[in-house]
């Protein structure tokens, strides 16, 4: 289309208000329903996806309430031994697939793009189905759970249990697909944020100037590409097991009940990784404006992110160590399991010093780091103890081995999590969450976090086995039992208390601060929340900290502003390539989500389910892909 | 009822004594190590609160800092390669013991319940029973493990680590109590609804009451002495008892359900659910699903005078 | 108003061919992905078999006939593939329109000899472990070969019909990569399949 001399000569230079507001009616999507659904913005997408996630978390919470109602005191007959069982897979489920992944990779899908200084993901129709994807694998268990074919076998769910002999029914086939569904939408948001972070970074900002929140969803996604595929073979062979007769885990027709534990725990382990790591880079973004200082140490904790990545995949085993595996092969897994210390260990360490160098400000946030520091420290310490296989032997597969996974993971995931939500709550939503209530948050939060697990390590130790829905009286452990479930009840208080603190926080009108924490990242130079396009005009970066370098800002120019584009770079040193239109907003991806879920769901019932279910799908993609006329 | 112990820091034999001793050592390292990060931490959060009103970010003293955080990983690395040679050295004396003459025994995991086997080279001696374990003190045992159904764990953790049973491959485990006492041991794996109730006791008898055990449980079961009995055995053998369980001496021979020859010289019922007295085993005969849901003992639907004599007669079989 | 300094792209061209597309990168992330998938079948494969006694367990090992002609044939379609994809490179679209219609016929081929393999493989998938690995990962290859096919057709129809611009072509030398991923990543199952379930024993 050819440009008007005028529109030729504005576009380039940074845009007036004007040029501003033709820019944001480009990339502001249709209003109505159909637009809402149609939505390829990241920001609306990282939107729901945290929110779907904080539901899922609620919904998890509420069941471990229920485990905790039950266990508090012995002999108790709140649930029966088959509900309870369901109540503690569902638990364990939900928090894992539908609760602790995906909120990281929402909180990718949203900062990603402001923190690199572009206006959206590489695929934004891909990053739509896969909200939608696991959206939908979400909704499927729970409206199974709801008629009593919810989970019932475990969140590892072992063969042969949750083989067809000794699991009848449908219930590990809606396990089975559960996993299908959400390993499909992380591996979708995966990609999308590998390219997203490689080829779509501001000028400027070399690999050597990335935040490291961004390195931390770069390998996390990474380690997403190659564990999550392993899940999803294992779980189709658990369905093919099931469905059509295939002999992969049983014994009698040469097939192997350990190769299970082998395909799940090989993603098993890198799962807690994905977890985790993202949560360092929020601690990392964190404490650098709450210290007003630089992270000390930048390259050693880019280093460590890799190395855990690397090292997370060579632990597996150590999942197994009861299973009687040759000794020799079990140490390595010994050796590796406490080598991976030496990296998180290089993290803590930045983070101490620069904590020691800083100047400290008090905020919310900075307080769910330190309760971080508190709790995965020793939730990794008894980690090192675990690595120990004898040691291993007597409490593995007991309550010592639920407190240290609850130890690292609300430690070490869920509390930098909180964190993060207040800190970026402001950007996203245009207010502050109230500081008040964000410190009785805190401070409920992890009083009700070490009530609740540190009973635990004990109980574990003097013989309490998992997953058990009640324990007679004389073994003693009632009294420890009834500690952590009081715990729980002050834990889920603290849960409220942030839920009425982002409902008063949304009844105030918008104060729109900018940059209320006089931080460094990118993301605070646009507006709160940020407009469609991101930014009126892409950055340049000059520095790793980019709003506290010195100097004469620069942008880009010359992109038009009445198509969507963005501007593509290179991998390493981010120097402008080429340009990129982005598609319109599309309610294909939703399309081609219920396709899929259509397909998922008939196949639990019947294996023709995959051949019929393409022709929906294939349909929806072709319409997917197809592109539209040009309009010149 | 004497005490029962069951926890990895109350220990009574060789195995879990030398993982206690690891545990302690790795306790207090750890305790050491996380108390120092604590003490660094705090130090960091309590020095330099000057109220600083100064916006400007610093980039001062990464070097310095760097050494110590260099410092840090170094003394990291030193610890985990001592806990490294702590793991594998008492891993190394785990194996250490003298197997030649163990006792051996097979222990089959079954969904809900454990079939405990003393193997003898003389078929005419070998003893089967379930969920009760007895061993000769400071003598080892050695432990065939197997699983008829599902994967399975044996633990108990006063005496040894566990160890699973899966279906497909035997494992195996040693133990030894070097005292005498009760040892209580549980399921460690998740294996379906009753796995809360999967529980055994493990009994350390001097070798001489250890070998007097042994031989009463070779003997056949016992001749019904009164009337009642009597009619108790009958009422076992005409109905749909004999469909799962053996009483060596009679006629019922099936292996699909605990061996009951000698069931009342136990000290508990349906693998540790329940003491084994009169009123319980009452209570259990006449409705597992109650004390067990999921159990795989249907109920017996017997009239209540059949049902006191059965009882009678389980309580004669010592 | 503070001067900003301008950087100006309005010259960048709105597309770009090989590792400079992030259609390229996109088409990498699934290539790793899909070939994890195939690694984890091909571990379990090899485990399974470390883990008996005799392999294959009482199944004759499958026909060679059938796998091998296929295995030639989809090498033999690395040729118009890289005809096309190198026609996409130089924007060529004549050259793009044959070579993919030619490939389109090699992949219909492909797909209709493999419903032969599956009818050559001598064992049913629930006869035993070995069975059901190699129908596993006979299919799941056959399942890349189908959406291949079908991903080749709609490119090829649209090259015909349209709307056509510039970046389409990378589309289609994006499907390039994509093909020779498949047709790589046949030779291990090929050889896994065919050759080492002949081996027999440990």
């Amino acid at each position: 289309m050819k440009l008007s001399p005028e529109v030729k000569a504005a576009l380039h230079e940074p845009a007036t208000d004007t040029e501003a507001a033709l820019l944001e009616r480009t990339w502001a999507r249709p209003r109505g329903l159909a637009g809402w659904l149609a939505s390829t913005d990241h920001k609306e997408i990282g939107r729901r996806f945290v929110v779907t996630a904080f539901a899922f978390f609620l919904l998890g919470g509420v069941l471990a309430a229920l485990m905790r109602l039950q266990l508090s005191r012995p002999e108790l007959g709140l649930l029966d031994p088959d509900l309870y069982n369901q109540v503690f897979s569902m638990h364990g489920a939900t928090m894992m697939f539908l609760f602790a992944v995906p909120v990281m990779e929402a909180m990718g899908v949203y900062l990603v793009p402001l923190m690199i200084g572009t206006r959206n993901l590489a695929f934004p129709r891909l990053a739509a189905f896969g909200y939608y994807i696991y959206l939908f694998g979400g909704v499927m268990i729970y409206v199974a759970f709801a008629f009593d074919t919810g989970i019932e076998t475990g969140w590892f769910s072992n063969v042969p249990l949750a083989g067809p002999e000794f699991s009848p029914g449908k219930r590990t086939d809606f396990y089975a697909q559960l996993i299908t569904f959400t390993a499909l939408s992380a591996m979708v948001e995966a990609v999308n944020l590998i390219v997203t972070i490689l080829k779509l970074r501001a000028p400027g900002m070399t690999l050597n100037r990335m935040p490291l929140f961004v390195w931390a969803m770069l390998v996390t996604s990474f380690m997403i590409v190659f564990a999550m595929p392993t899940v999803a073979t294992g779980s189709a062979m658990l369905m093919l097991d099931r469905l059509v007769s295939t002999q992969f885990f049983n014994p009698a027709e040469g097939g192997d009940a350990l190769l299970w534990q082998h395909l799940f725990w090989f993603f098993g382990h890198p799962e807690v990784y994905i977890i985790f790591l993202p949560a360092t880079g929020m601690v990392s973004a964190m404490l650098v404006p709450f210290t007003r200082r630089a992270i000390v140490g930048y390259t050693p904790v880019v280093l460590a992110l890799i190395a855990t990545a690397f090292a997370g995949f060579g632990l597996w085993v150590h999942h197994m160590f009861a299973a009687g595996l040759p000794k020799l092969g079990q140490s390595f897994f010994t050796a590796a399991s406490m080598l991976i210390a030496i990296p998180s260990g290089t993290q803590i360490f930045c983070w101490l010093a620069t904590l020691w160098m800083g100047r400290l400000r008090f905020t919310t946030p900075l307080l769910f780091v330190l309760g971080f520091l508190f709790t995965f420290v020793m939730g990794g310490l008894t980690g090192v103890m675990l690595a120990a296989v004898p040691f291993n032997l007597q409490v593995h597969d007991t309550y010592f081995v639920v407190a240290h996974f609850h130890y690292v993971l609300i430690g070490g995931a869920i509390f930098p999590l909180f964190g993060a939500f207040y800190y970026w709550f402001p950007k996203t939503y245009g207010r502050m969450l109230s500081e008040r209530l964000g410190r009785w948050n805190f401070a409920l939060m992890f009083a009700g976090f070490q009530l609740t697990f540190f009973p635990m390590h004990i109980l574990g130790l003097h013989g309490m086995p998992r997953r058990v829905y009640t324990y007679p009286a004389e073994t003693g452990w009632g009294g420890l039992s009834l500690l952590a479930s009081i715990g729980a009840g002050v834990l889920g208080l603290s849960v409220l208390l942030f839920l009425i603190n982002v409902l008063l926080a949304l009844r105030r009108p918008r104060e729109n601060p900018a940059n209320p924490w006089h931080a460094d990242g990118l993301e605070w130079s646009t507006t709160s929340p940020p407009p469609a396009c991101n930014y009126a005009d892409l950055p340049v970066v000059r520095g790793r900290y980019a709003l506290w370098t010195k100097g004469e800002p620069t942008v880009v120019t010359g992109l038009r502003r009445d198509r969507m584009f963005v501007l593509v770079t290179h991998v390493l040193d981010a120097q402008p390539d080429h340009k990129r239109e982005m598609p319109a907003p599309s309610l294909w991806p939703l399309l081609a989500a219920l396709a899929t879920t259509a397909l998922f769901i008939a196949t639990i019932f019947t294996p023709w389910g995959v051949v019929w279910g393409l022709i929906p799908v294939f349909v929806t993609l072709v319409g997917w892909f197809w592109p539209k006329q040009d309009e010149s | 009822m004497s005490e029962k112990l069951n926890s990895a820091l109350d220990t009574a034999g060789p195995q879990a004594g030398r993982i206690e001793d690891l545990w302690w050592l790795l306790f207090g390292f750890c305790a050491v190590v996380f108390v120092a990060v604590m003490a660094v931490l705090v130090a960091a959060l309590v020095r330099r609160r000057t109220p600083d009103e100064s916006m400007e970010p610093t980039y001062a003293g990464q070097r310095t800092a760097l050494r110590y955080v260099g410092a840090g990983v170094l003394a990291t690395g030193a610890i985990l390669l001592g806990f490294l040679i702590a793991s594998v050295t008492t891993d190394r004396g785990l194996d250490e013991i003298e197997t030649g003459g163990a006792r051996v025994l097979t222990i089959t995991g079954r969904q809900w319940w454990w079939e405990i086997r003393y193997e003898d080279a003389r078929p005419d001696r070998v003893v089967v029973t379930a969920n009760e374990i007895h061993v000769p003190v400071g003598q080892p045992v050695l432990l065939r493990l197997r699983a008829s159904d599902v994967i399975h764990s044996f633990w108990v953790p006063s005496l040894a680590g566990k160890r699973d049973l899966i279906p497909g491959r035997d494992t195996g485990l040693w133990i030894q109590a070097n005292r005498p006492g009760t040892f209580q041991g549980q399921c460690a794996e998740f294996c379906g609804y009753q796995h809360a109730h999967m529980r055994f006791l493990v009994i350390a008898q001097p070798p001489a009451e250890f070998d007097a055990w042994l031989e009463g449980q070779r003997a056949s079961a016992p001749e019904p002495a009164t009337d009642e009995e009597r009619r108790g055995r009958e009422v076992f053998l005409a109905g749909s008892c004999v469909m799962c369980h053996t009483i060596r001496g009679t006629a019922a021979g099936s292996i699909v359900g605990p061996d009951l020859t000698h069931l009342a010289s136990r000290q508990t019922i349906a693998a540790g659910a329940r003491p084994n007295t009169r009123d319980h085993l009452a209570a259990w005969v006449a409705d597992p699903q109650r004390t067990k849901p999921g159990a795989r003992m249907p109920v017996p639907e017997l009239p209540p005078a059949d049902l006191q004599a059965l009882v009678t007669y389980l309580r004669s079989l010592r | 108003m503070k001067t900003l300094h301008k950087l100006d792209v309005s010259e960048l061209p709105e597309y770009a061919f090989g590792h400079r597309s992030i259609m390229w990168w996109g088409t990498m992330g699934i290539v790793l992905i899909e070939g994890t998938m195939f690694v984890a079948l091909l571990g379990t494969y090899y485990y399974l078999r470390s883990q008996s006694t005799g392999w294959p367990p009482e199944s004759p090992p499958p026909d060679l006939w059938f796998g091998t002609i296929n295995t030639v044939i989809l090498l033999a379609s690395c040729v118009p593939n890289h005809l096309y994809k190198k026609a996409a490179e130089r924007e060529d679209l004549r050259g793009v329109r044959i070579w993919l219609v030619v490939a389109v016929l090699f992949a219909l081929a492909f797909v209709a000899i493999r419903v032969f393999e599956f009818r050559t493989l001598n064992c049913r998938w629930s006869d035993n472990a070995y069975a059901s690995t190699i129908w596993t990962l006979l299919g799941f290859h056959t399942a890349h070969l189908v959406t291949d096919l079908l991903d080749t057709l709609v490119l090829t129809v649209l090259m015909f019909t349209g709307p056509l611009k510039g970046r389409r072509f990378v589309d289609v030398a994006e499907n390039g990569m994509y093909w020779y991923f498949v047709v790589w990543a046949w030779l291990p199952i090929y050889a896994t399949i065919y050759l080492v379930s002949r081996g027999g024993g440990v």
